[in-house]
């Protein structure tokens, strides 16, 4: 697969503190990377060092084949970035704004002035393309942020925080945005987030930074695999089950633990292979069964287990043996 | 070594003077410094003794000025009449660092706008993350600063040149200006101002936050053209054209010594530390 995001052992201190430290990751071509941690953790230190903004203290990176530390201008022309303020200038116009990161990036002066208006009518900003944008609400200085990141047709994207203050409508916009991006034009999207469940609705790959270090990298459900070797079973008994049906769940071969949690029985098994046998003994002990579905584990449970974990607490399956 | 991207750099230009146009607090004071140092001071020092009247000003009173300036600085002919010498001294000589107010000011006005006034209204970041060079980006902010300043300079120099004229020309019965000093003081020492008024505000604009910051203390400058005109003004030193050239050359080694380090201070990962 073409890997257009790499770095090794990238690193950058300020003072004292390493901001990022010894990151190893890679991106490839159409993947959607969303970087998670909390702030401060480095998401937007590692965005800057990938844009040649910041020169790594110890590391390298490359992005497109090239190194962000000498060929930072280079990679800005073919990367868009969205901060996570969207640095707009409020006493122009959405047009005039548009017109100038055109020119900045090179946009021959022909195809302009049409692709401006293609994107001020995909983001919904046509009737308003020539009021100043200070007088915008947040939402469409934030779509207009979005259109200005896309105006050179850029490989890569950077976004900053793309759905932070935006209302549940406007969020949505944003995301189906991105998977578009993705899936139908094929952009690389490199996505710093607070937002697990967007996180998990968008992307391929997650990496978890914490205190400048990555914590984890994988798809949602590697993570998951990795943290959680057992699998969770629900069991509906339509109320709490009784003694002999406890029982018999717990004796079952291939059962590590079980919770109730109202009407449902919660058993934690080694294999998923368990459970034709253990729907059988629980019905064999008199138990009525009115669902059984697999609990997965969400990027959020994921994310705050290694959150748990970082803060020295016990590893997540070790409480469901207890 | 790719070329350099002017489209881009023209493209700054352009949008930080639309920006000046619409902020009243960054282009009002450049336009209203001209307007009282090259028009109305002007127009009352050379017409005020006409209005007085004759009676009011005798040789005796201009003689001792005229004493201490070098022979052959002041074009003063030898019949002309108190007003006309007080009208000459004034706007050809008295005048002069009056005058150089104005580039200093306004390229400190617009350098503290262009730089400090992206970090203030939360757009240098993005502008950092544009493919644009950091000689190309210290390039295209000096070039918001510098070209406004010349420019503003000259029409002041074309405008003071018709007032001063038209002003004094029933008195001194010619046209009397501009004199050989205003050469070199119009397109050598004024355009070293502009230049070292920039570098000044650069360097401070690397850690002032906001635009008044900055320009204040680009406005420093002013301090040793008013110990000029305090000078002039007490008959202790006079500027003639070679000593005029001198000190241009002082401020032009200045000035670009100031943009010099203001290049490395203004570098891109120094600037987004401090977003």
């Amino acid at each position: 697969m073409d890997t257009v995001i790499v770095t090794k052992g990238l690193s950058r201190q300020f003072g004292e503190n390493w901001a990022v430290r010894d990151l190893n990751l890679s991106v490839a071509r159409g993947q959607v990377f969303g970087f998670l941690g909390p702030n401060g953790a480095g998401k937007t230190t590692t965005v800057r060092l990938l844009n040649g903004l910041l020169q790594p203290s110890e590391g390298a990176a490359s992005v497109l084949g090239m190194d962000p530390a000498t060929d930072g201008a280079q990679i800005r022309a073919r990367a868009g970035v969205l901060t996570e303020n969207p640095s707009l200038y409020e006493a122009l116009t959405a047009r005039e704004n548009l017109r100038f990161v055109g020119h900045v990036y090179g946009v021959p002066e022909k195809v302009l002035p049409g692709r401006i208006d293609a994107l001020l009518t995909r983001f919904g900003l046509q009737d308003r393309a020539d009021d100043k944008t200070g007088a915008y609400s947040r939402g469409m200085k934030q779509r207009l942020a979005i259109a200005r990141a896309l105006l050179h047709d850029p490989e890569i994207l950077f976004l900053d925080e793309p759905t932070s203050g935006l209302d549940p409508a406007a969020s949505r916009d944003v995301q189906d945005m991105v998977q578009e991006l993705a899936q139908r034009h094929g952009h690389t999207i490199f996505m710093c987030t607070h937002n697990l469940v967007e996180a998990e609705k968008l992307c391929d790959l997650v990496g978890v930074i914490h205190r400048g270090s990555l914590r984890a990298i994988g798809s949602p459900a590697q993570l998951a695999r990795e943290l959680w070797r057992n699998t969770l079973i629900e069991i509906d008994l339509n109320g709490p089950p009784d003694d002999s049906v406890r029982q018999a769940a717990q004796n079952q071969r291939g059962v590590v633990g079980m919770e109730i949690e109202g009407d449902l029985l919660v058993v934690e098994v080694s294999d998923i292979e368990v459970t034709p046998s253990l729907v059988q003994t629980i019905v064999a002990a008199g138990g009525q069964i009115y669902g059984v579905r697999k609990r997965d584990h969400g990027l959020e449970d994921v994310y705050f287990a290694l959150d748990n974990l970082e803060k020295g607490n016990t590893h997540p399956e070790s409480k469901a043996n207890a | 070594m790719r070329d350099w991207n002017w489209r881009g750099m023209w493209a700054i230009v352009a949008k930080d003077l639309t920006q000046v146009r619409q902020n009243t607090m960054v282009w009002l004071p450049m336009v209203i410094l001209p307007v009282i140092l090259q028009i109305v001071l002007p127009l009352v020092m050379i017409l005020l003794p006409q209005i007085v009247g004759e009676a009011a000003m005798d040789m005796q009173e201009v003689e001792p000025l005229l004493a201490m300036i070098p022979a052959g600085l002041i074009p003063v002919a030898e019949n002309s009449s108190p007003e006309a010498v007080w009208i000459i001294l004034t706007s050809c000589y008295m005048f002069a660092p009056f005058f150089l107010i104005i580039p200093l000011m306004v390229s400190s006005i617009l350098a503290a706008d262009s730089i400090v006034g992206e970090k203030e209204r939360n757009t240098l970041e993005g502008l950092l993350y544009t493919p644009l060079t950091d000689q190309e980006l210290y390039v295209a902010k000096t070039l918001v600063s510098i070209l406004p300043a010349l420019t503003i300079t000259l029409v002041s120099f074309v405008l003071y040149t018709i007032v001063v004229n038209a002003a004094g020309y029933a008195v001194v019965g010619r046209i009397f200006f501009p004199t050989p000093i205003w050469w070199p003081l119009v397109f050598w020492l004024a355009p070293a101002l502009s230049v070292a008024g920039l570098g000044v505000t650069v360097l401070i604009s690397s850690r002032a936050k906001t635009y008044m910051q900055a320009q204040q203390a680009g406005g420093l400058l002013v301090l040793p053209i008013v110990a000029w005109m305090g000078a002039q003004a007490t008959g202790a030193f006079f500027m003639g054209p070679g000593l005029l050239m001198l000190v241009g050359l002082f401020v032009w080694a200045l000035g670009l010594w100031l943009i010099w380090i203001g290049s490395k201070t203004l570098s891109r990962s120094n600037l987004i530390s401090r977003v």
